[in-house]
Order: C-alpha cells, then sequence, then structure tokens
C-alpha cells in the first residue's frame, strides 16, 4: 500500500502543481509584484502624489518563477501524500474512491487547509502587518488539523455527536482567536490586498479540487496495476 | 480444517489493514514534513525561494 500511496501521491501532486503553479502565475502573481511596489516604497500609497492603479509590473523573472513553480509542485505533493493516505483507510473502510468523488475530497481539503484558517488569517499580501510567524504557524498547523478532522467526521461519521464535535472544532481556532499584530502598519492599498486574498483563494479551491480528482485518479489506476 | 483456513484468513487480514494504516501514517508524516519544509520552514534560503508560493497558497510568511 505504500508504494501505491507514493506513486499515486507523487503523479497527482505533480499534475496538479503544475496547473495550479500556472494559474497562480497568471492571475495571483501580478497582484503580489503590484503590492511588492508599496512594500518597497516605489510607490506610496496616500503620498503627495496620486498613484495610477495601472501599474507596470516585472515580468517573467526565470529564477524566481521556476522556483515557484517547482515548490507549487513540492507543496502540492505534499497534501497529495496526506489526501491519497486517508483516500486508502477510508477505501479499506468501504468507501469507493473515484475521480468524481475526488473532487469531492479536493474541496474538503480545501475547507481544512485553505478556507479554514484564512477566516481569520486571510492570505497575506507582502507588507501587511502580522503578528509573530512561529505563533501564526502553530495557530495555523492546529486550525488545519482540527478542520480536518471535521471534514473526516462529516464524511464518514455523519451523526449527531459526530456533527456537533465538527462544528465545534471549527469554530474552535476562531473563538480562541488567531494571533494578530498589534498595530496595522501596512503600506499596500486595501483594494490590492482584498484582490490578492480573494485570488489567492479562489485558486486554491480550483487547486484542491484538481489535486483531489488526481489523487483519486491515480489511486484507482495505481490499484488497477498492482 | 476449514476452522483454520478461516482462522488464516482473518489473521491475514488483519495484518494487511494494520500495513496499510502504518503506510497512511507514514505516508502523512512525509506529507506533512514535505509542507512543513516548503511552506513553514523559516530558513533564510527556502523562504526566499518558497516566498511567492507561501504567499498564494495562504502560508503565515515573514
Amino acid at each position: 500500500m505504500f508504494s501505491r500511496i507514493v506513486s499515486s501521491a507523487l503523479f497527482a501532486g505533480a499534475a496538479a502543481g503544475l496547473l495550479i503553479a500556472l494559474l497562480q502565475y497568471v492571475f495571483v502573481q501580478p497582484v503580489l509584484l503590484h503590492a511588492e511596489l508599496y512594500e518597497s516604497g516605489t510607490l506610496i500609497h496616500f503620498g503627495a502624489d496620486p498613484v495610477s492603479t495601472v501599474q507596470n509590473v516585472a515580468g517573467f523573472d526565470p529564477l524566481r518563477d521556476l522556483l515557484s513553480l517547482l515548490f507549487t509542485m513540492l507543496t502540492y505533493c505534499g497534501y497529495a501524500f496526506i489526501l491519497v493516505a486517508l483516500m486508502g483507510v477510508a477505501e479499506e473502510r468501504g468507501a469507493i474512491i473515484t475521480p468524481r468523488n475526488g473532487m469531492i475530497w479536493g474541496l474538503m481539503g480545501f475547507v481544512a487547509a485553505h478556507l479554514a484558517p484564512a477566516f481569520s488569517l486571510p492570505p497575506e499580501v507582502p507588507g501587511v502587518a502580522a503578528a509573530d510567524v512561529l505563533l501564526r504557524q502553530y495557530w495555523w498547523f492546529a486550525t488545519v488539523a482540527l478542520a480536518a478532522i471535521s471534514m473526516w467526521l462529516i464524511a464518514f461519521h455523519f451523526t449527531m455527536v459526530g456533527i456537533g464535535a465538527a462544528i465545534l472544532l471549527l469554530l474552535l481556532p476562531h473563538i480562541v482567536g488567531a494571533p494578530q499584530p498589534a498595530e496595522f502598519t501596512g503600506p499596500v492599498p486595501t483594494e490590492i490586498g482584498a484582490l490578492f486574498a480573494a485570488r489567492a483563494l479562489t485558486v486554491g479551491l480550483v487547486a484542491w479540487t484538481l489535486l483531489g480528482a488526481f489523487c483519486a485518479y491515480f489511486w484507482t489506476k495505481e490499484g488497477e496495476a498492482a | 480444517m476449514k476452522t483454520t483456513t478461516v482462522a488464516l484468513t482473518a489473521d491475514n487480514h488483519t495484518t494487511d489493514s494494520r500495513t496499510g494504516l502504518m503506510s497512511a501514517v507514514f505516508a502523512m508524516i512525509i506529507g506533512v514534513g514535505i509542507v512543513a519544509v516548503t511552506g513553514h520552514v523559516q530558513a533564510a534560503a527556502l523562504h526566499d525561494a518558497a516566498h511567492d508560493v507561501r504567499h498564494a497558497t495562504g502560508f503565515p510568511c515573514h
């Protein structure tokens, strides 16, 4: 089973990662580069002169963009390891895995790993004020783990107790509260920050849906081959 | 004789499902490890290389 998980996760993560990196390059990266003009002080929001909303952001940067491609593929390979392993456990317990319901697995993965933490720590545009990175990372991992357990409960323990526990686990980190900065010091216009968060989340939604479908596809295909 | 066969099958099944669960747990540990390295470790070289991905993927960065 281990080699089946590894090979399907690598195929799924690489395939999904490649498509996601392209989507991020077209829709997220230009917003990030625009924000960096304010972060670096090249542009100044509410400065002496009004600043045009249209800016000529840096274009293709081979090293930077190739590293982004590589790290996107690696990140989604990491997520694929987890998703495929969970699919394997579910299948052993009688669940049927298909590329079609793999998309639902992916959507639940998106809720757990992207949407749940974003509810209190939205995707950050460069330059925003934020609390200590280590504290935010602890909170992020705890929130994602609890949300993942919630998704499993909703999928496989659809009872009053299961749903009740899932709702509590989803709410808990936000009631406790994410680490927040003492003051807001971001130099980037809110319009850019909002667009960045919306783009990052929507690309994340597409990413996870693709990842779920690919994971299920390669998982079942590797199973037939074995 | 029949009982022995059934017992063997049952035993094999248990072993299979245990190996399966262990495999899944190992795979998940590797997965979390990869995401931690690409998305969270603050070493300067890693941070700079993964910078844009960390922002775009909604990981806490900086």
